[in-house]
């Protein structure tokens, strides 16, 4: 029951604060800090009986139940998600928001959403869960976000859309397969996906392959992101980078490399190289930036990248790698957002020419921005650093006759990563002074909250990941 | 049988009644109340129903099985909300209102004769009984020359295509020497006479025809856009539905041991269906006129059920119809309340009526197809069809990527609606009575797409 409790909760938090008018605030927080405590419930007791996955009958007639279930990955997961969900309402409290009722309330149904996609383990209670995620994330985005907001989401719908439409042809046809009993069941489907011949098995692949790289989102399916994480409000960009992406990914170990593992070996390479040239491409594009927010959308999309061809590397080093990776890109990216939030809300504007001389004015903005920097570009003895060196160290081991290559271009991502993120810090925190704008320099309690949460994360798990890879093995 | 003789009746009376009750309202509240009656008949039918066991009447010409008796209850339903949804507007169209809501009694009846014939005459009575009612009803805003147009046009349009109808009927009957339709179910694909083929394609064009699939769906969007909009209502959603339940039976009962002589043809019709549809709705500025596309884009979607000749099928027809039904016949309620009928007409709706702007939201939904509508579970129950069939891949994945091009029009009411400013202007305040019947009617769509098994009773 307690899995039920993690998507009820946000659903009918949500739902009360779209009556809650001017509480709308206060109470989206409260309902985001109990699953929070739920979730870490869930993470602590995870593979115990007392997290047990339940099954409840619900579509017989097409073999769908309501099932739930939770291994270390999707805890992982969900506890990352109520992890992000009170810092992102931390965020921008003194601001006027319009509607805030509306605002807060979908926020918290896009949270019950996320939950239900990494805990279902029937196909299609999954797409109702991932459709239930997308939904709230459009309107949040078209109603609240920056001026050309209402093509930009649009077109981000659109190709969500396409991608969803295309897992959902397959999911049926995988369900075909099975002998009608439970038809839906993850293990049902597994069964099928396993036995089915080669030329079957590679349609499959990229119909759900297309779904879920364009969530994550993957070169050369990444055209609706840089645009859809400038215009959004910061608030729902976190959700969006942090959570969301994660979706696509937590999609392909979930749904795709186990069932269909013929065909994943054999597209192997093609994907990572994908992956690798979208990384170089989105850090070549993310050095010429200069606009703050363009410049984290491309680096995010570099980092995807690197993980997505992580998972494709067949070894169990980048596989645990990459769960942990999963779990600090969320925080980082979501501390990166945190920040760049907190300096577009001082100078008033994205555009780092504008900027400068942080470190000045506002000193523990400044430090805290240099830290998560470090931890973006994956320093030692930040959270960044095990999860990047696992996956390297798991795609050189790889058993693609282009390990090396792979390995090595990857690596110039890395390199190249640096140079952008470091001359951002460089503009934002130092250099001139334009400061002058600043109204006010030091950060709200609320703000400050937020970021000490999430350094303490960035240097504890940099420090001792343990736990973390401890949660993540769990079956 | 009951049903058929009961709406006969109903529908006589209730001609009378408008000649003797000369005020509107009056004539309304008699409509609803009859209808009520044609529901409890309906239902008094499928309580003495034996589940599982079909009956036939007169010599063979009628069989009336569990899931014509369920069809008919679901589509008397869907009239009564109808007429409960839009009985206001369909009185303001003009002068002889007892007429309008005597049609929809006959039209019940070719309905009704449609979802149990077993001989091809009774099927092409019942499809001149739903045809010619439509024919008036198209034409009854008699002083506004579109209306005439478009009774013209579509009188014109179908008095072709029943032609080809009767063509086809006589060429089958010229091959095999019956009329029966259980008869043909023996026929096999290598002695097959070429004056069958030809009948069976006659009989699909006339069919296509009345269903509005492409490339015989010109008439549409003049006759929807020109109709007074509650007939439009009407025609879109429950005369679409009668056409598609005489479709699927004819050609599952009879054809379907030569269907690999046909279901090539048919799929390929879907498909340029489901493209025309989809890719002119795109390009429309009135709202109504976009509904008119999108009904053709639906009909697209409800050919899969013919096309895939399984049990899944019929009941895919049936969550499709409703859900189809119901929704559409949502938006029309709402487009009725607006003044101006183009997309900009529903600018800023969201703010001056959150109610209607969040129902409307979840009508477009189902129609565009988003989980957790009926909408979403029609349009699966159908793509399951067609997968089970095969060899229909290309097909599934076609409409999958229309389907994605519809969400593109469907949204624009949305976006409309949400993100743009502006003053929407209501023809009148909307009365609560009103609310209550949209925000069912939005519940109905919710509660399908929870639990489709609710249209699914075991036994149809």
């Amino acid at each position: 029951m307690i899995l039920v409790l993690l998507i009820l909760i946000p659903l009918l938090v949500g739902i009360v604060s779209f009556l809650a008018k001017d509480a709308a605030k206060n109470v989206a927080l409260l309902g985001s800090l109990i699953s929070l405590g739920v979730s870490a419930y869930v993470a602590a007791f995870c593979g115990t009986e007392l997290v047990a996955p339940i099954s409840l009958t619900w579509m017989p007639a097409i073999g769908t139940s309501f099932s739930l279930a939770a291994d270390g990955m999707a805890a992982m997961l969900c506890l990352l998600t109520g992890i992000i969900f009170p810092v992102v309402l931390l965020l921008n409290r003194n601001k006027n928001i319009e509607n805030p009722a509306a605002y807060y309330g979908l926020i918290l149904l896009s949270q019950a959403g996320l939950m239900g996609v990494f805990l279902a383990s029937d196909a299609l209670l999954f797409y109702f869960f991932w459709e239930l995620a997308l939904i709230p994330v459009y309107f949040l985005c078209s109603k609240w976000g920056g001026e050309r907001r209402i093509q930009v989401t649009f077109k981000f719908f659109v190709y969500t859309f396409v991608g969803s439409l295309m897992m959902l042809s397959a999911l049926i046809y995988l369900s075909l397969q099975t002998n009608g009993v439970n038809a839906m069941s993850w293990d049902n489907i597994i069964n099928a996906g396993k036995a089915l011949p080669m030329m079957q098995q590679h349609l499959l692949f990229w119909l759900l392959f297309l779904a879920f790289a364009i969530k994550m989102p993957i070169f050369p399916f990444h055209t609706w992101q840089p645009d859809a994480y400038e215009q959004a409000p910061t608030q729902i960009t976190i959700i969006l980078s942090a959570l969301m992406v994660k979706m696509g990914l937590y999609a392909v170990l979930r749904w795709l490399i186990p069932v269909l593992p013929e065909a994943t070996a054999f597209y192997a390479d093609t994907i990572m190289t994908l992956s690798i040239v979208g990384i170089v491409y989105a850090s070549l594009i993310a050095m010429v930036q200069t606009n703050v927010k363009r410049l984290v959308a491309y680096s995010s999309i570099a980092h995807m990248g690197l993980m997505c061809a992580a998972a494709f590397s067949g070894t169990e080093l980048s596989n645990h790698g990459l769960l942990v990776q999963m779990f600090n890109h969320g925080i980082n990216i979501t501390a990166m957002w945190v920040i760049v939030n907190m300096v577009e809300n001082r100078y008033g504007t994205q555009d780092f020419k504008k900027m400068g001389g942080l470190a000045s004015t506002a000193p523990g903005i400044a430090i805290a921005l240099v830290i998560i920097s470090f931890a973006n570009i994956a320093l030692p003895l930040t959270n960044g650093f095990i999860g990047e060196f696992m996956l390297f160290t798991g795609i050189f081991q790889s058993a693609s006759q282009y390990h090396i290559i792979f390995m090595a271009v990857a690596g110039l991502g890395i390199i190249l990563g640096a140079v952008y993120t470091l001359s951002m810090v460089q503009k934002v925190a130092y250099g001139e002074n334009n400061s002058g704008v600043l109204a006010v320099a030091k950060m709200s309690g609320a703000e400050l909250t937020a970021v000490i949460v999430l350094l303490a994360f960035i240097i504890g798990l940099g420090v001792f990941p343990q736990p973390l890879l401890d949660l993540v093995l769990l079956k | 049988m009951k049903a058929i003789i009961a709406a006969t009746i109903l529908g006589i009376i209730m001609m009378y009644a408008g000649f003797v009750v000369k005020e509107k309202k009056s004539v309304l509240s008699i409509a609803i109340l009859l209808f009520v009656l044609l529901l409890g008949v309906n239902v008094w039918e499928l309580g003495t129903a034996e589940w599982g066991v079909s009956k036939s009447l007169f010599n063979f010409q009628i069989i009336i099985s569990p899931f014509s008796i369920w069809f008919n209850t679901l589509m008397t339903a869907a009239t009564l909300l109808y007429v409960l949804l839009m009985g206001n507007d369909i009185i303001k169209v003009g002068k002889h209102v007892g007429e309008y809501f005597a049609l929809f009694f006959f039209i019940l009846v070719g309905t009704f004769m449609l979802s149990s014939f077993n001989n091809m005459l009774i099927m092409f009575l019942g499809i001149e009984i739903i045809s010619i009612p439509q024919y008036i009803l198209a034409g009854s805003d008699k002083r506004n020359l579109k209306s005439s147009e478009a009774s013209l046009k579509y009188f014109l349009m179908g008095a072709f295509s029943t032609g080809i109808l009767l063509m086809g009927i006589t060429l089958i009957y010229g091959a095999t020497g019956e009329f029966n339709v259980s008869k043909f179910s023996f026929m096999q694909m290598e002695h097959l006479n070429p004056l069958v083929l030809t009948g069976i394609l006659f009989l699909m064009i006339s069919f296509a025809f009345k269903v509005s699939a492409a490339p015989m769906h010109f008439w549409t969007p003049d006759v929807y856009d020109g109709s007074p909009t509650p007939f439009t209502a009407f025609m879109a959603t429950i005369g679409k539905a009668a056409a598609f339940v005489g479709f699927i039976r004819l050609f599952h009962t009879s054809f379907a041991s030569v269907s690999g002589s046909w279901t090539m043809v048919l799929a390929i019709i879907t498909a340029a269906t489901l493209f025309v549809g989809n890719i002119t709705a795109v390009f429309q500025q009135s709202v109504k006129r976009m509904l008119a596309y999108s009904s053709i884009a639906q009909a697209g979607f409800m050919l899969f059920s013919v096309v895939s000749v399984s049990a899944l099928a019929w009941q895919g027809l049936i969550v499709y119809a409703v859900a189809y039904t119901v929704a559409t016949l949502g938006m029309f309620a709402v487009l009725l309340k607006l003044k101006d009928y183009t997309f900009d007409g529903f600018n800023g709706l969201a703010k001056k009526e959150p109610l209607l702007a969040f129902v409307t939201t979840i009508f477009v939904f189902s129609l565009a197809g988003i989980p957790l509508t009926a909408g979403f579970m029609a349009k699966f129950m159908m793509l399951q069809a067609a997968m089970s069939q095969g060899n229909l891949m290309w097909l599934v994945i076609f409409a999958l990527l229309m389907a994605a091009i519809s969400a593109y029009y469907y949204f624009r009411v949305i976006i409309a609606m949400y993100f743009k400013t502006g003053e929407a202007e209501l023809n009148a305040e909307v009365s609560g009575t009103d609310k209550f019947l949209l925000v069912l009617t939005a519940l109905i769509v919710i509660a399908i797409g929870i639990a489709p098994q609710i249209l699914l009773p075991a036994g149809i």
